[in-house]
């Protein structure tokens, strides 16, 4: 019965940490920060497609204020830059998700 | 004598079976496979910033400046990025008559901040940072993103860098604007490079996304000497359907008070020989300075000064992009002071970038 426990205990705590591994993944939807891009995939074309010119839009809006179209970046850095440019320019969480997935695609 | 405890842990690793073990092992295992699968997409650190070559001549006098402005970006966790920029500049001037140049290297510390973004709403910002006054000094001042080599001349009002504490960050009030605000204590320094005066100011902005419109005010106080305050407004306005860049600023304290308003026209929407001009802006600027109470008191060794008197000066640029990040840059302007002068100008600006690990 003790064994039955164990393993049930130690099922549960391995289905847990892939939740929370899986919870990590599309973070930058919930979290304040910018970590992961992909994992924001959209479920199908049209939905991507759709974000892809929201986020063309905000970027024009957002990043235009300062300086001229930059070109696109691997994702690793354009997380970084990204994160900057919500300090530096003071760019909203929304706006900034969603230029960072425009600029990852 | 057996401990009760221990025996029974022996009995029940005994008891489980070797398929257990292999699904374990097998767990065990596949979790750093998922934690890699999100090391991919997380942030790297970088290194990019600006160099460039400017060459001014102004009053008979030619400078020649070559400079270099690295910007570490060094993102920890989701919610820390550490930043920082510093300045390598040369000046070298040739005065008129002369035959050689003489001049020297100087470097500064522009910023070095850790920024903690704490939720959607706030960043809190400790260390050295840019000053939030009026949007100059923040996000037009690198030589690759402005649109004239020569900065306003209202430029030293409020601005530079502080040392202390920095509230900011940005929201959607609704669908239609955004608030941006910076709120930020600097304390005085007297450290060379990491020299600050010590005041409190704020920012609040509001940008309209849809006709892409921003308006701003600023406030400092100073907390010593003279306790002055220091006052800015700014505008920036990008319509939508138009390739045209049109930013103002007006500064008032009592070294003096002043406005320069500046438009920047791409022309890739001229027919003709598209490949050339689109890559063509064509800039234009007119700007004034009316001198205050304080106007030629302050001494200061800011690498920055306002003038000493009245002054009105238009200048007229026009920048050529080689390709992202690679631009030359010529224009001309005219100083109207308690002498007039002309003031021309040719340089060259790069921005790099570059990830110090693995970018893919």
């Amino acid at each position: 019965m003790r064994i039955r426990i164990l393993l049930f205990v130690w099922i549960a705590a391995f289905v847990w940490a892939l939740g929370a591994t899986a919870a990590d993944a599309p973070k930058p939807a919930t979290s304040p920060g910018v970590s992961t891009v992909a994992a924001e995939a959209a479920p199908n074309d049209l939905d991507s497609a759709n974000r892809r010119i929201e986020g063309e839009r905000r970027y024009r809006a957002n990043c235009g204020r300062c300086h001229a179209a930059p070109q696109k970046f691997p994702p690793r850095m354009m997380a970084t830059i990204v994160r900057h440019m919500r300090v530096r320019a003071t760019i909203t969480d929304e706006d900034m998700r969603s230029i960072l997935y425009y600029m990852t695609q | 004598m057996k401990r009760p405890g221990l025996y029974q842990l022996r009995r029940v690793f005994r008891s489980i079976s070797p398929t257990y073990v292999r699904v374990s092992i097998v767990c065990l295992f596949a979790l750093p496979l998922f934690a890699q699968t999100t090391d991919l997409e997380r942030p790297v650190p970088v290194l990019t910033g600006n160099a460039g070559f400017i060459t001014t001549q102004e009053n008979g006098e030619t400078t020649m400046v070559p400079q270099i402005n690295p910007v570490l970006l060094l993102p920890l966790g989701d919610h820390w990025l550490v930043e920082s920029r510093a300045e390598f500049e040369g000046e070298f001037e040739r005065p008129a008559g002369a035959t050689g140049f003489d001049g020297a290297f100087s470097k500064e510390l522009d910023y070095l901040q850790a920024d903690y973004i704490a939720n959607p709403y706030l960043t809190v910002t400790v260390g050295r940072f840019l000053t939030p006054f009026g949007m100059y000094n923040e996000r037009l001042y690198p030589i690759w993103i402005r649109d004239l080599q020569q900065v306003p001349l209202i430029f030293p009002i409020g601005t530079g860098s502080s040392d202390g504490l920095m509230l900011r960050g940005g929201f959607s009030l609704n669908s239609k604007v955004n608030l941006n605000y910076a709120g930020y204590f600097s304390t005085l320094s007297t450290i060379d490079k990491l020299d600050s005066d010590r005041n409190v100011g704020a920012r609040f902005g509001f940008f309209l996304p849809g006709p892409r419109l921003e308006a701003g005010v600023s406030w400092q106080k100073s907390l010593q000497e003279d306790r002055k305050n220091s006052f800015g407004f700014h505008l920036a306005w990008q319509p939508p359907r138009v390739p045209l860049n049109i930013r103002s600023e007006y500064a008032r304290s009592d070294d003096g008070s002043g406005y320069w308003i500046e438009s920047a026209y791409r022309l890739s929407q001229v027919p003709l020989w598209n490949h050339v001009m689109r890559r063509t802006e064509l800039v234009a600027r007119m700007q004034q300075f009316f001198t205050g109470e304080n106007t030629g008191t302050a001494t200061s060794d800011d690498e920055y000064d306002l003038p000493g008197g009245d002054v009105q000066q238009p200048d007229f640029g026009v920048n050529y992009y080689l390709r992202d990040g690679l631009k030359i840059s010529g224009s001309y302007g005219r100083w109207w002071g308690k002498k007039d002068w002309n003031t021309w100008e040719m340089g060259i600006a790069y921005r790099f970038v570059m990830p110090l690990g693995r970018a893919q």
